[in-house]
């Protein structure tokens, strides 16, 4: 009976002491794993909404909750519907500095009979667009016609079927891949199909007029800032020459969520080091308390001749397994909260969560599996060093 | 000669009033040859299981060598030391001396097993029953009485195949008719295996089978005058 098979028994036959020590590494486990997954998947969020915005700089309506909607729009996917002249794109493009602008149009539909789902429609122009196509053309090859529109992945609608908008049929051509964002909950059509829909959610009373009464009106005008330019210097230019309009620099927007994903990294880093630090405290003592209770068993195997290596050995297997099932365990329950949990955290953190690639998952996995062991071992070093220098004659003597 | 101990003594570290020191044995020296029981009678407290801890290569004597053959114990390293007292010592400790996560069988096998030595299979199945606990085999420590957990570190020790064995009250939870068997089994190993037997002893009924007596008084050993 080596060193392994002996230990496994050990571990077999006391399986309270196997589930103490193992749960302990769990929660290592558990919060290693899960805060990792969510620090990754916020920041694979922001990444993505960063290259999914494409433009240097957005023109909303100046009206005091356009702005708020927007980025409630694109971060938790809220509806939106704020419209301005569409007059305002030519505009930007006599601004110096403005290489393109592409429009684009939202409208809300409503969660009532005339429409088969509650989602946000943003209406594009292909000929100008230059931040949502790249993305569409990953899943739609041919061109996106009349009453043809392009899904979020979490839009419940599949390619081929037929969705109904203010009573209009619009058949979804396309799914997107996942964003982390708002925009995933989304669904694009050109302007064509946009102005259909405008005119029947106005039939139902949904109204998208503007003050001056003109029907041609865009939500956001999204403008790329031509090579050698000061995006600053352009954003005042479209700032003072456009009226009612205000122009953000997507980087500030981007800012304020990098901010707030820098505050929660550092909560849920200093939250993973506390754990880490309190449970190898309470598994170095939990250790130290079984050197005492082991101490006969050991001095039974230095009588018979297990030399002092093979002792240290045996108590570092064990608590190596237990760190394996602690591991198992822990990632086990973090992967529970994390991915069946996901749209609740997302919800609740209200920022873009893009949970990884499953290789990251794996790979993070892994790595929290092999903390686990080493740390679990590290924690019964000292134990295990006690526990092989245990005199024989002393502790079957006494006990301890 | 197989084992011997060369002007060993014992020091431990104690408070009391006259002294910071227990001089538990003194020098003394000391041979257990082959083919005989040696038996080793004294007060408690006079050394005795500090001398038997000493000869088994567990607790290292302050001054003074202990010799198997040729081989000075203490002066091998850790992993010699443990192989040697695997393969040529048996020890039955006063103490119970069972590994509680493994059976009865378990434990009797654990000395060859933790070398990957050939199971002594057969001659476990005959000791078991010798000594009346072949029923236990599948039982855990925890289940058996303290004659039973005895009986079995004697079985473990016995299948060691040791050239030394040391005993250390080995009859002490013992009923008078497994105390003879307990006796003359380690008799029949001396004198029909030429095994050198040393035991320490308060059973009277050990004399009988003795070869050779000894008495320990205050770290001393003298010759036992009946």
């Amino acid at each position: 009976m080596k060193a392994f098979s002996l230990s496994l028994k050990n571990l077999i036959r006391k399986p309270g002491r196997t589930a103490m020590l193992s749960l302990l590494t769990a929660f290592l486990a558990l919060s290693v794993f899960g805060g990792s997954v969510i620090v990754l998947s916020l920041r694979a969020g922001l990444q993505s909404l960063e290259a999914r915005l494409g433009a240097d700089i957005i023109l909303v309506p100046s009206e005091a909750q356009s702005r708020i909607s927007f980025q409630n729009m694109l971060l938790q996917g809220t509806s939106g519907a704020f419209y301005m002249d569409a007059s305002v794109m030519d505009k930007a493009m006599d601004v110096p500095g403005v290489e393109k602008a592409a429009p684009q149009t939202f409208l809300a539909s409503l969660k009532a009979d005339c429409c088969s789902v509650k989602i946000q429609v943003i209406g594009i122009d292909p000929s100008r667009d230059f931040t949502v196509q790249p993305w569409i053309a990953r899943s739609l090859t041919g061109a996106l016609g009349d009453m043809d529109v392009v899904v979020g992945c979490k839009v419940e609608a599949g390619i081929g079927e037929i969705i109904r908008i203010y009573e209009q049929r619009c058949k979804v051509v396309a799914r997107l891949e996942p964003t982390g964002t708002g925009l995933d909950t989304a669904v694009y059509c050109n302007m064509d199909t946009m102005n259909t829909l405008l005119a029947a959610a106005e039939a139902k009373g949904v109204s998208h007029k503007i003050s001056s009464g003109d029907d041609s009106v865009v939500s956001a005008v999204y403008i790329k800032v031509r090579d050698g330019y000061d995006i600053d210097t352009v954003n005042t230019a479209l700032t003072g020459k456009l009226r009612k309009v205000t122009a953000v620099r997507t980087r500030s927007m981007i800012t304020g969520v990098s901010d707030s994903l820098a505050g929660i990294s550092r909560t849920v880093t200093i939250m993973i080091v506390v754990i880490w630090a309190l449970a190898f405290m309470i598994l170095f003592l939990a250790y130290i308390l079984i050197v005492r209770e082991r101490s006969r068993e050991f001095a039974v195997l230095r009588l018979i001749g297990a030399s002092r290596n093979m002792l240290g050995r045996m108590a570092l297997i064990e608590s190596a397994i237990c760190g394996l099932i602690g591991g198992f365990t822990g990632i086990g329950l973090a992967s529970i909260g994390v991915f069946a949990f996901s749209a609740l955290i997302e919800s609740s953190l209200g920022l873009p969560y893009l949970i990884p690639d499953i290789s990251t998952i794996l790979l993070l996995a892994a790595g929290t599996m092999m903390l686990s062991i080493v740390v679990s071992a590290l924690a019964s070093a000292f134990a295990a060093w006690r526990l092989s220098r245990v005199n024989p004659g002393t502790a079957l003597r006494e006990g301890c | 000669m197989l084992l011997r101990a060369d002007n060993i003594s014992k020091t431990f570290f104690r408070n009391t009033d006259n002294s910071n020191y227990f001089f538990a044995v003194t020098p003394l020296n000391l041979e257990i040859p082959p083919e005989t029981v040696t038996v080793l009678m004294g007060r408690s407290g006079s050394g005795k299981t500090t001398l038997l801890n000493m000869l088994s290569g567990i607790l290292q004597p302050s001054e003074g060598k202990v010799w198997m053959d040729n081989t000075d114990l203490y002066s091998l390293t850790d992993m010699e030391l443990s192989r040697l007292r695997n393969e040529r010592l048996g020890v039955i400790p006063q103490a119970r001396s069972a590994v509680d996560s493994l059976t009865v069988r378990e434990n009797i096998l654990l000395p060859a097993k933790l070398y990957g030595k050939p199971v002594p299979a057969k001659e476990a199945g005959y000791w078991m029953k010798e000594f009346e606990i072949d029923h236990l085999a599948n039982a855990m420590p925890k289940e058996l009485s303290g004659g039973e957990l005895r009986r079995m570190a004697i079985v473990r020790a016995i299948l060691q195949n040791p050239d030394v064995l040391l005993a250390d009250e080995p009859t002490g939870d013992l009923d008078d008719e497994n105390t003879d068997k307990v006796l003359s089994a380690l008799y029949a190993l001396a004198h029909q295996e030429n095994k050198a037997v040393f035991m320490v002893t308060h059973e009277n009924d050990a004399l009988k089978y003795a070869d050779r007596i000894l008495r320990m008084e205050k770290g001393q050993i003298f010759p036992f005058e009946k």
